[in-house]
């Protein structure tokens, strides 16, 4: 019986509900100002209407996430998304929906008029039902961000670990900072990337800024050095400190099919003798 | 089905190039046209160039370690090029490690390395 | 936008075990799943619908897209009513053949994959559960 009145307004008093909701939006701050032209507002918000109208229609009123509602969530999943890109707060995304209460919430009490039960009913089965959508605005906005979020980080890892070029067929990586996982794997990524396109048969990881090397980082590094491998290109592992060299030692890390060298210095002029580059100093 | 893959002979040398995903009995019969086709030809090296492989699991991986075996039996070289970082990312955590398959960067890397004295199988 | 979340791929014969691998990656571009994790995915798939049909005599995948809270993951079921294995045990440690040279099957693609279940026996077959997390 509740679908029915909300039905009957929708389809009734459409248009008027569509205005009333959009003067609603621009007046409560649900715009941000110019982000959202008063036109497009009005065409989200008719699209709104349109399927939140067939999805009332086919019944199902308590479960937005019915098959009927799908088309419904879609649209806000997609408003919802492109506004948290946009840099909108939660909230101003929610307001989208939330407007949408006075508009309706006048209509059904004017239609159901003096009858207080059926008008209690009807406004809150309308207002949670809004209540739902709102809030899933709110989760499809929260993931955005956090989508965002982890994007510009991951872009922040590999900023801060450039693989250089040295010379002709040699690369080098200098690592700096602590390695955990993530970051690890990012970065051993790139230079593999890096390998492939300057068809460098050598590659340097200098570790002389990694404070502290675990077991995991360790492993990786040797995975690393293994898939150069077998890509057809080699590493050195050059900057060990002393400290580092014992607890590898201690952890029982086989370094044995390696090659190391103390510093970047020494692991470059071995790169380029391996590569046949001999340097001469010139009499002055 | 992909019919055959096809071997290029270019002097001692013969070249192959794998496009396709292969399904194991065409990975089969590559190993056997080559190792027949090193045979007639008395081919001095093998070249095979998987940069568009983006797949290659423990069967590819038996095969191409089996070709090279074949191919030093028959006094041939064998050396796989291209590899894509991620299959070998991949490989690497299989515990796959191709053991006696030697590896250049792209063909003419290959080509190079096949050309050289020293490069002893 | 309505794309496929699951799909079923029937394993008798060696083209299908490369039509497993492309059902695979078709979902695991999906749920854009980095290069790297694609490769492993793809590759560990590979290995077990191998081994549907090497040992199994033949069997089903199942695809389908997970969820756990927010984050999105690939679930692949191997399903055959072959022999069954007797030693799991021994099958999971990399080398393990049991003639044919089968070797590095099932080690190797659990540690490619984020989870992994094996059940099996005589009288049911062998079931492989993977999944890989975004």
């Amino acid at each position: 019986m509740t679908n029915d009145l909300l039905f009957e307004l929708l389809k009734t008093s459409r248009a008027e509900i569509l205005e009333d909701w959009v003067q609603q939006q621009m007046a409560g701050g649900g715009t941000r100002g110019d982000f959202i032209k008063e036109d497009e507002l009005r065409a989200q918000a008719g699209e709104f209407l349109n399927r939140f109208q067939g999805a009332v229609q086919s019944g199902q009123i308590n479960n937005i996430n019915s098959e009927s509602w799908a088309p419904v969530l879609s649209l806000l999943s997609d408003i919802s998304r492109t506004r948290g890109r946009m840099g909108f707060s939660p909230s101003e995304t929610a307001t989208f929906i939330f407007s949408l209460k006075t508009p309706l919430i006048t209509r059904i009490r004017k239609a159901v008029g003096s009858n207080a039960d059926r008008l209690f009913q009807e406004v809150a089965t309308s207002s949670e039902l809004l209540d739902k959508l709102g809030l899933y605005t709110t989760e499809v906005h929260q993931q955005t961000r956090e989508e965002l979020i982890s994007r510009q980080q991951m872009e922040m890892l590999e900023l801060s670990t450039p693989v250089v070029k040295v010379w002709d067929g040699i690369v080098a990586l200098p690592l700096i900072g602590t390695l955990d996982s993530a970051r690890t794997n990012v970065v051993m990524e790139s230079l593999l990337q890096q390998i492939v396109q300057t068809g460098s048969e050598i590659a340097i990881i200098d570790i002389t800024g990694v404070p502290t090397v675990d077991t995991l980082v360790a492993q990786h590094l040797l995975k690393t050095v293994s898939a150069a491998r077998l890509m057809g290109a080699d590493c050195i592992i050059s900057g060990i400190r002393a400290q580092i060299a014992q607890t590898m030692v201690h952890l029982g890390i086989d370094l044995t099919t390696v090659t190391t060298k103390a510093t970047m210095a020494e692991a470059l002029r071995l790169a380029l003798s391996r590569s046949g580059f001999r340097i001469t100093r010139e009499a002055k | 089905m992909q019919d055959k893959i096809p071997i290029l002979q270019i002097e001692d040398l013969l070249l192959v190039s794998i496009q396709v995903d292969m399904h194991d009995r065409l990975a089969l019969q590559l190993q056997d046209d080559l190792t027949s086709k090193i045979s007639e030809t008395n081919a001095r090296g093998v070249l095979i160039d998987i940069s568009s492989l983006e797949i290659v699991d423990s069967f590819i991986g038996r095969v191409i370690g089996n070709i090279s075996a074949m191919a030093r039996v028959l006094d041939a070289k064998t050396v796989v090029v291209g590899m894509q970082p991620a299959v070998a990312i991949t490989l690497v955590e299989l515990g796959l490690t191709l053991d006696g398959v030697h590896t250049a960067l792209n063909v003419s890397r290959g080509m190079a390395l096949l050309r050289r004295n020293d490069f002893t199988q | 936008m309505n794309v496929a979340k699951s799909a079923i791929v029937a394993v008798a014969n060696e083209a299908d075990v490369v039509k497993v691998r492309q059902a695979v990656r078709a979902l695991a571009l999906e749920i854009k799943l980095s290069l790297v994790d694609q490769t492993k995915v793809v590759t560990a798939a590979s290995e077990l619908g191998r081994n549907l049909l090497i040992y199994g005599g033949g069997g089903e995948v199942h695809l389908e897209v997970v969820q756990q809270g927010l984050r999105n993951g690939l679930r692949a079921v191997f399903t055959d009513h072959g022999p069954g294995i007797a030693d799991i045990q021994q099958a999971m440690k990399d080398g393990y053949t049991s003639g044919g040279g089968m070797g590095l099957g099932l080690g190797g693609a659990r540690r490619l994959v984020n989870e992994f279940e094996i059940v099996s026996n005589a009288t049911d077959g062998t079931r492989v559960t993977i999944i890989k997390w975004r």
